[in-house]
């Protein structure tokens, strides 16, 4: 049974920006789905509407069914209880994604309190034995650190740590490593193939970068203008994309092996709903 | 921690001394004689060389200020036998008017001040933040246009006006309440918070304006903040989101502003003071200067000043305890 199934999501801003038009997608438990596509297409939109995370004045419409259970339109303490326990999410930038003011190990031990009945130092227990998984070394005195005392991966190693704490069956990461730098953006996913073998967590691995999606995931769906132009196993999609937005999307990855091109392949930005032409 | 407060302490010692310079500048530069003004009128020449002699007047600028200094931390006497005049630590001179010294005449009205000030400041940080922190939740409502217009009203009235109105309208009008009167919260508790009502409504006008638009404006940044929206994932109780991770952080501007505030203040509300006919230090400045008392007006001047270089390092020290990042580089 699929652990997370879209159906014909919209969503609509109120400045009359349509993020979401009539997306489909489906991941299964412990798959690795990749949502691939430009900015503007719709991927961070479509992970906060299954969080339920949208401001409250955007009109959303469609299916979303997480377990079985009907999201759209559940109240906020349904969602509320869900999020950070059943689901849980990761973002880029991790430092501005940590309050700067409480320790990590605090921040840490709030998401499991939330959903947990654990006392101060139960809570805290489970925080140091989180970031010793996550690989911060010294465990115990980092957890008694501040955000700002960390570096960019182990900022994002903090917030995986705090996403994972209650062992959710989903994990939203939307662009976990784009703030990183290249070194550590591979650690971070070695990091979370190795989380998903152990734990055997779903994840939605929302990104612009196809390398990243050709190295973790499993499925993979391209997003353009909201929609999802082409959906199929990762092997499939690269090698024989049938979406001409795709080969477009393909095209624009530079090869090392490849002959070095004059100019990069880009794409031009089409007008909504039109197919992208692909430019050398 | 220590040694960053014992530095905060020792950089507020020289800002002192540096004031302590500057006031004594502008006091010695007062086109008024301080030997006539201790004298008073129909004074023999005489006399005047005496009280020149005797205030140490004849000595260089740079002497006097000597001796002026030496006197706030060992005392000093003035004139020599018989009619000397010992003045105790922390010695600020004598008043030309009454002749009591100033430290004396201040910390005399200190308690007045404070209650004005403090009191003040609880009602309009209560009043202020809280009207801040539901305008931003409301954002664009009607609640939040209402507060922000009658916050600029707030802001706009002057202390003077306000004080008079509300004068008019609770003692002479309606006569729910005692003209201000100096009583002391130990003697009287009710009868100090009735004189000190007004006062306290006055000053709050004015500053719970500023404050609930600083708290509006940094709590719209912070709900902006990505921890907001980390917490909001974690499946945090709104609430929580709210004070903790929102709250909070827009906080720490506020803190900076009431420190100065509430120090500002503590030296002297002079209008409203004067306003309401309270004998604080305020008041005390406002006498001062229209009789030309030079040694209160430097002596209020540098006590005033000693409360904002004091409320600045508790600034400074409550701010690195608030803030882990300050306390890194501090």
């Amino acid at each position: 049974m699929s652990l997370l199934t879209v159906r014909d999501l919209s969503v609509e801003f109120p400045s009359g920006v349509r993020a979401v038009d009539g997306l489909d997608l489906e991941l299964d438990a412990g798959r690795v789905l990749g949502v691939v596509g430009e900015s503007g297409s719709g991927k961070s939109v479509t992970s906060l509407a299954v969080m339920g995370l949208l401001p409250p004045d955007t009109r959303t419409s469609g299916d979303i069914r997480f377990q079985g259970r009907q999201l759209t339109g559940a109240g906020p303490r349904a969602l509320r209880a869900l999020r950070g326990d059943r689901m849980a999410m990761i973002f880029q930038d991790p430092l501005s994604c940590l309050n700067p003011y409480y320790t990590v190990g605090f921040q840490i031990a709030e998401a499991y309190r939330a959903h947990r009945r654990a006392g101060r130092r139960a809570a805290r227990d489970i925080a140091v034995r989180m970031l010793d998984r996550v690989g911060i070394p010294e465990p115990e005195r980092r957890a008694r650190a501040y955000p700002h005392e960390f570096s960019g991966g182990m900022r994002q190693r903090v917030l995986i740590a705090m996403a994972l704490c209650l062992e959710p069956d989903l994990l939203i990461a939307d662009e976990p490593t784009t703030a990183l730098d290249v070194t550590v953006q591979a650690q971070i996913l070695d990091l979370l193939r190795e989380l998903r073998e152990r734990s055997g967590t779903a994840i939605m691995l929302i990104t612009h970068d196809m390398g990243v999606v050709a190295g973790l995931a499993d499925d993979v769906v391209v997003m353009h203008g909201g929609r999802a132009v082409e959906h199929g196993a990762v092997r499939d999609v690269f090698y024989q994309p049938r979406a001409a937005y795709t080969r477009g999307l393909l095209a624009c990855v530079p090869r090392v092996d490849g002959p070095l091109p004059e100019r990069l392949p880009t794409l031009r930005t089409p007008a909504a709903g039109e197919p992208p032409e692909v430019t050398s | 921690m220590i040694l960053y407060a014992l530095r905060r302490l020792a950089v507020a010692v020289v800002i002192l001394l540096v004031i302590c310079g500057a006031t004594f500048a502008i006091f010695y530069l007062m086109p008024a004689d301080p030997a006539q003004g201790a004298c008073g009128k129909a004074c023999s020449p005489e006399r005047i060389a005496q009280i020149r002699t005797t205030l140490g007047l004849n000595h260089p600028v740079l002497i006097q200020f000597r001796d002026y200094l030496a006197g706030i931390v060992a005392g000093r006497s003035y004139g020599t036998g018989a009619q000397a005049v010992t003045c105790p630590i922390p010695c600020l001179g004598f008043s030309f008017q009454t002749n009591e010294p100033v430290w004396g005449l201040l910390t005399e009205r200190l308690p007045v001040s404070v209650s004005i000030a403090v009191g003040a400041a609880a009602l309009w940080l209560a009043v202020g933040v809280t009207a801040g922190v539901v305008s931003a939740l409301r954002r664009g409502s009607v609640w939040d246009r209402a507060a922000m217009v009658a916050a600029l009203g707030g802001v706009s009235l002057p202390v003077y006006f306000t004080a008079l109105v509300l004068q008019y309208l609770l003692v002479v009008k309606a006569g729910v309440l005692p003209y201000p009167q100096a009583v002391a919260l130990t003697d009287d508790p009710v009868g100090w918070a009735e004189s000190m009502l007004m006062p306290w409504i006055t000053l709050a006008m004015l500053y719970a304006g500023i404050y609930a638009r600083i708290t509006r404006g940094e709590m719209l940044e912070s709900l902006g903040q990505n921890f907001v929206r980390t917490a909001r994932a974690k499946g945090l109780p709104e609430r929580t989101v709210l004070r903790r991770h929102a709250l909070r952080p827009a906080l720490m501007p506020i803190v900076t502003i009431f420190g100065m505030d509430l120090g500002a203040l503590l030296g002297g509300a002079l209008i409203t003071e004067s306003a309401f006919g309270l004998p604080g230090v305020g008041k005390l400045a406002a006498d001062a200067i229209n009789s030309a008392d030079q040694p209160v007006i430097l002596g209020v001047t540098l006590f005033a000043a000693g409360f904002v270089v004091l409320a600045n390092v508790a600034v400074d020290l409550v701010y690195a305890a608030l803030d882990p990042r300050v306390r890194a580089v501090g």
